[in-house]
């Protein structure tokens, strides 16, 4: 019998319930506020009282308030038509919502019932499959979207029927399977999966070894981001964190891309409903909108939320993870589900650990971060899921919790630096903090020099030290002052500001530079490392200013032009002329 | 506030602090608001029978047997075209001398907008001011604060801006000002012929802290009612909302809730987001655009109001004083506008986003150069150009006195360049330099 109960306490969001049976830590309860249900989840259980986080305002909620228990946990529907929706973060579709503002206590279905699907069989009667086993494909949009086996089914199936092709509802009955004990079960294109829970039907899950090209140049040259790994992206506020992670959704080289945002702007998730329909996507020339799914909650829409949208989010990757597809999960804000978590554990006045954020925050990150990853599917197939998130620390300060907790989880560390962004140096990805420590795996070391040169690893790394040795250059020329310096501490700080503006800069609003594929970097690292390894005749020091200066500039140009292009040509010969003028010999 | 007749009088208070007082009693809504000895207070914690209400006059002389009648809802207001040209306290109540406002009693801080039902912001908010035309072009549906000291003219800046703005509705949220500053706002819409489109909102220095708190909902309320339902340009103005979010923090503090950083409470970001988010684009033209003033001490963002106001507003602009000019200008490296990129290059001229960056570079190296010089060292060549240009640069185009308009900025940005540098030492795309550099 399903347990019922009654409200006996409330402070903001968190309402006390006291139930009348067996009640789960995380289980899904409704609470009826005059004839309206607010969905709310069981944080903590004590004696007969749950104490529940509600996903709604409770205005006007009292005590003695009905309150019915589901006996399941958060969880999300998976099935074909997640493709291009936008979701709120418990996957209400923000679109079949009526009128202009939010109501409380409504709720939309996630996948259209009517919507009917091209079904093609691909397991045959009589095999064996497991949970993830894929049994037929439907297309959706442009995208194979394999139906496989519920990820709640444990053990072996042998498959009785599937289906023949043609068009059927999410809810159809597509396959029967039979168990190991000869019970026959019917399988739709829906299932469902608690939020919390990994998916776990995969076979392996190996180290990462292949880059994820971004299009952004300081991360793919300098620290690339690999295909399954994870990275994250503090900075103070108006740094570029979502310029950064807008970019990285328009251009990575991905076949779903998942844009979670997680307490922060409106009208930054409006921007991505605005443009992505009509953007392209530079690789397949599809829009970008048919490979992108959005999970908003806004910093206005309910806290609980919050908590759950990086959730579903995930869920939802490692459901498209599953099909063999590779999906990039972003997050922007991760510090916002740790600020919804604080607020909750405040409310139910729990010891508070450093800043109050909960005690156990380092283990909620890590653990979350654990389910990005590149798999190998039990049919042999490959799948991924990389993130990225977004890290908004307390003023600007690194040391903070959030920011710590995740450096232990993420692989990858874009810092933005605030006086980078002052002077306009867009992306302040700082690039002397961050790092990538896939750089340092062998086999990311093989991958690189086999897809890009024999010489990249050291070629980056040479990039890397130059920037570091034209800091110090810089910081001598500070304290000893233009003359006190050897006129070759002015070349070596020039050389960095070199790589600086034509690599780690980039226009992220001008069409052409915005955008980077690898052959270009590649390409661009070449030019700066020869101008790196040229030797100048400077007279004085005063003369080696105009010269990178104007060098520089022609790069700039160049970054603007189509690669390859006449203009872009035109201005190579530029800068190789200004070279030889000024070549020592 | 009535109350009627067959309302429940209860009449044992069990606990009281300094913002709150506590009572058993049944059958209340979350939020309900209620009469204390005739004192607004609002529901914020029940716990069985036991109900703690924060009264925002303050609790000073509330008896344990104080009356207390619960009003069965929320805060509200009444909203119709009757409320343009008036001033409320803090509860909607006229302080102007007029008669009550009649219309449709709506609950303040009511839902959100949901996302897809709203607009990209579009609409260009010209203000004659260059370090906001030019820097940090504000733009219609946008939330944007004052970063200021308490000694900078902020206020002045922010009605010179809502006066240019061309808003059919100016609605001023007033939150612990001064007498005075109350005063000049009347003044300066009044001499300006804009009472009839203006619509206040005053809590004063004199008036209780906590009273505050109901400002900024009751501003966006009405806000929502003129741009929602009648298709509206508002233009709502927060000052200042350092002393909203103090305020804040002094219901939790007395509520023994585990402050955060600089003794806020942990659900300040929150909080501020629900009234930052009200700016919004609707689809049918109307539109909520928020200019705030966030006061900083020291000039210090990183303490924690400013700087979750950061993470939530689409940009600040920060005012300084430039002791090398001897006016206060908009900062261009702290201030920001987020949504500049919307209509700069697009609705302004194709020179604008490359030209305000170029004019900015400059400007840090003339910082750098500063720094060299007050280390003691010779400058160069570049060095001196730099500070020349800086000096130029902050007197005719970053200081708050300036009122041209956007082409003229960038005319002067070239002439700028010209003046004192070469062509190449800009990093500007090359077809537009041959296209402004000034010919001689
Ligand atoms: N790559 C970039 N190119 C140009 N401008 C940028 C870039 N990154 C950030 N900006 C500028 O900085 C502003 C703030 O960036 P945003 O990503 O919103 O910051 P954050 O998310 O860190 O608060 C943007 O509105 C834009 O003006
Ligand atoms: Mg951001």
């Amino acid at each position: 019998m399903a347990t019922n109960g009654k409200v006996t306490g409330i402070i903001a969001n968190l309402v006390i319930v006291e139930a009348d049976g067996p009640v789960s830590q995380n289980e899904i309860c409704f609470i009826n506020l005059k004839g309206v249900d607010l969905m709310a989840e069981v944080i903590k259980v004590l004696g007969v009282k749950a104490y529940t986080q509600v996903f709604e305002s409770t205005r006007g909620l009292k005590i003695g308030a009905d309150v019915k228990f589901m006996g399941h946990m958060l969880e999300v529907t998976l099935g074909p038509g997640i493709l291009s929706r936008n979701y709120d973060g418990l996957q209400n579709d923000l679109d079949k919502m009526e009128g202009v503002f939010l109501k409380r206590g409504e709720y939309t279905e996630s996948l259209n019932p009517e919507a009917e699907w091209e079904f093609t069989p691909m397991a045959k009667t009589g095999e064996k499959v497991e949970a993830g086993s894929w049994l037929g494909e439907v297309i959706e949009g442009w995208m194979p979207h394999k139906i496989m086996v519920p990820f709640k089914f444990e053990g072996t199936y042998t498959v009785k029927s599937v289906n023949a092709k043609g068009k059927y509802k999410t809810k159809d009955v597509i396959a029967v399977l039979t168990d190991e004990k000869g019970k026959d079960i019917e399988v739709t294109m829906m299932q469902k999966w608690p939020v919390k829970m990994p998916i776990k039907a995969y076979k392996e899950k190996p180290r990462p070894f292949k880059i994820m090209e971004t299009g952004v140049r300081t991360m793919d040259t300098l620290n690339p981001l690999a295909e399954g790994g994870t990275g994250f992206v503090p900075g103070p506020f108006g740094c570029g964190k979502t310029v950064l992670q807008h970019a990285v959704s328009q251009q990575a080289e991905a076949d779903m891309i998942i844009v979670t945002a997680c307490g922060e702007r409106a009208n930054e998730v409006v921007e991505i409903f605005t443009e992505f329909p009509e953007l392209d996507d530079p690789r397949t020339g599809r829009k970008l909108m048919e490979r992108t799914t959005i999970i908003c909650n806004t910093s206005n829409m309910p806290v609980a939320a919050r908590e759950a949208s990086v959730y579903t989010g995930m869920t939802i990757a490692e459901y498209y993870r599953s099909m063999g597809l590779k999906v990039l999960l972003l997050a922007d804000s991760t510090s916002r589900w740790a600020q919804a978590l604080r607020e909750m554990s405040n409310r139910m006045e729990e010891l508070p650990g450093p800043d109050a954020f909960p005690m156990d925050l380092p283990a909620i990150i890590s653990n979350f971060y654990a389910r990005a990853g590149f798999v190998y599917l039990n049919n042999g197939e490959t799948g991924s899921i990389t993130f990225l998130g977004t890290v908004s620390p307390a003023g600007g300060n690194l040391k903070e919790p959030v920011t710590e907790s995740t450096k232990k989880a993420a692989r990858c560390f874009y810092a933005l630096n605030q006086d980078r962004a002052d002077s306009k140096r867009y992306p302040a990805i700082d690039p002397i903090d961050s790092y990538s420590k896939y750089l340092e795996y062998p086999e990311i070391q093989e991958y690189l020099k086999n897809s890009i040169s024999e010489t990249w690893v050291d070629d980056v790394t040479l990039a890397k030290d130059i920037l570091l040795r034209g800091k110090e250059a810089s910081e001598q020329i500070n304290i000893l002052g233009d003359d006190g310096v050897p006129i070759d501490y002015h070349e070596r700080y020039w050389k960095a500001e070199v790589i600086d503006f034509v690599i780690l800069q980039q226009d992220a609003f001008d069409s052409i530079d915005k955008s980077t594929p690898f052959e270009r970097q590649k390409f661009m690292m070449g030019q700066v490392l020869d101008i790196y390894r040229t030797k100048f005749n400077f007279a004085t020091f005063e003369e080696v200013n105009p010269f990178f200066k104007a060098i520089i500039n022609l790069f700039k140009q160049m970054n603007y032009a189509e690669f390859k292009s006449e203009k872009f040509n035109g201005y190579l010969n530029q800068i190789n002329e200004k070279i030889n003028e000024r070549k020592a010999v | 506030m009535e109350t009627s007749a067959f309302q429940k009088i209860y009449t044992k208070i069990t606990q009281i602090t300094k913002a709150t007082c506590s009572l058993n009693a049944q059958g209340v809504g979350y939020e309900e608001i209620a009469l204390v000895n005739g004192r607004l207070a609002q529901v914020v914690k029940i716990q069985g029978d036991s109900v703690t209400l924060q009264i925002f006059s303050g609790t000073e002389g509330i008896p344990t047997n104080a009356e207390v009648v619960f009003l069965g809802k929320a805060p509200t207001i009444k909203v119709s075209d009757e409320l343009a040209g008036r001033f409320f306290n803090a509860y909607g109540d006229p302080i102007d001398g007029g008669p009550a406002v009649d219309g449709k009693e709506v609950e303040i801080g009511g839902p959100s907008v949901n996302p897809v039902r709203r607009k990209q912001p579009s609409e260009l908010i010209p203000t004659g001011i260059a370090g906001i035309d030019l820097n940090n072009t504000l733009v219609t549906g946008q939330k944007i604060p004052f970063f200021a000291d308490p000694d900078q003219p902020f206020n002045q800046v922010m009605a010179m801006v809502a006066l240019r703005a061309k808003a059919d509705k100016i609605i001023l949220g007033g939150m612990g000002l001064s007498n005075d500053d109350y005063l000049f706002f009347k003044n300066i819409f009044d001499n300006a012929g804009a009472l009839d489109r203006i619509i206040s909102f005053i809590n004063t220095t004199e008036n209780p802290p906590v009273e505050r708190l109901l400002v900024p909902d009751m501003a966006l309320t009405t806000a929502e009612y003129f741009a929602h339902e009648k298709h509206e340009k508002v233009l709502v103005l927060l000052t200042d909302m350092t002393l909203y979010a103090d305020a804040l923090s002094i219901v939790s503090n007395r509520m023994d809730q585990i402050p955060s950083k600089d003794s806020m409470p942990g659900s300040l970001y929150s909080d501020l987001a629900k009234i930052y988010e009200k700016a919004v684009q609707f689809p049918e033209g109307g539109s909520i655009t928020i200019i705030a003033v966030t006061t900083l001490s020291g000039g210090d963002i990183t303490h924690a109001i400013p700087d979750n106001t950061g993470y939530i507003t689409e940009g600040q602009l920060f005012l300084r004083r430039d002791t090398d000019i001897g006016k206060v200008i908009v900062d261009p490296f702290r201030s920001l506008s987020r949504l500049k990129q919307l209509v700069i290059g697009k609705q302004t001229r194709k020179d604008h986003p490359q030209v305000m960056n170029a004019a900015i570079r400059l400007f840090a190296d003339a910082a750098n150069a500063k720094t060299k010089l007050e280390n003691g060292f010779d400058l160069n060549d570049y060095d001196e150009r730099t500070l020349k240009f800086a000096k130029d640069y902050s007197r005719e185009l970053l200081a708050i006195d300036i009122n041209i308009d956007i082409d003229s900025m960038l005319d002067t940005g070239w002439r700028l360049f010209a003046e004192h540098f070469n062509k190449t030492e800009l990093g500007i795309k090359d077809e537009l330099v041959e296209k402004y550099w000034p010919k001689n």
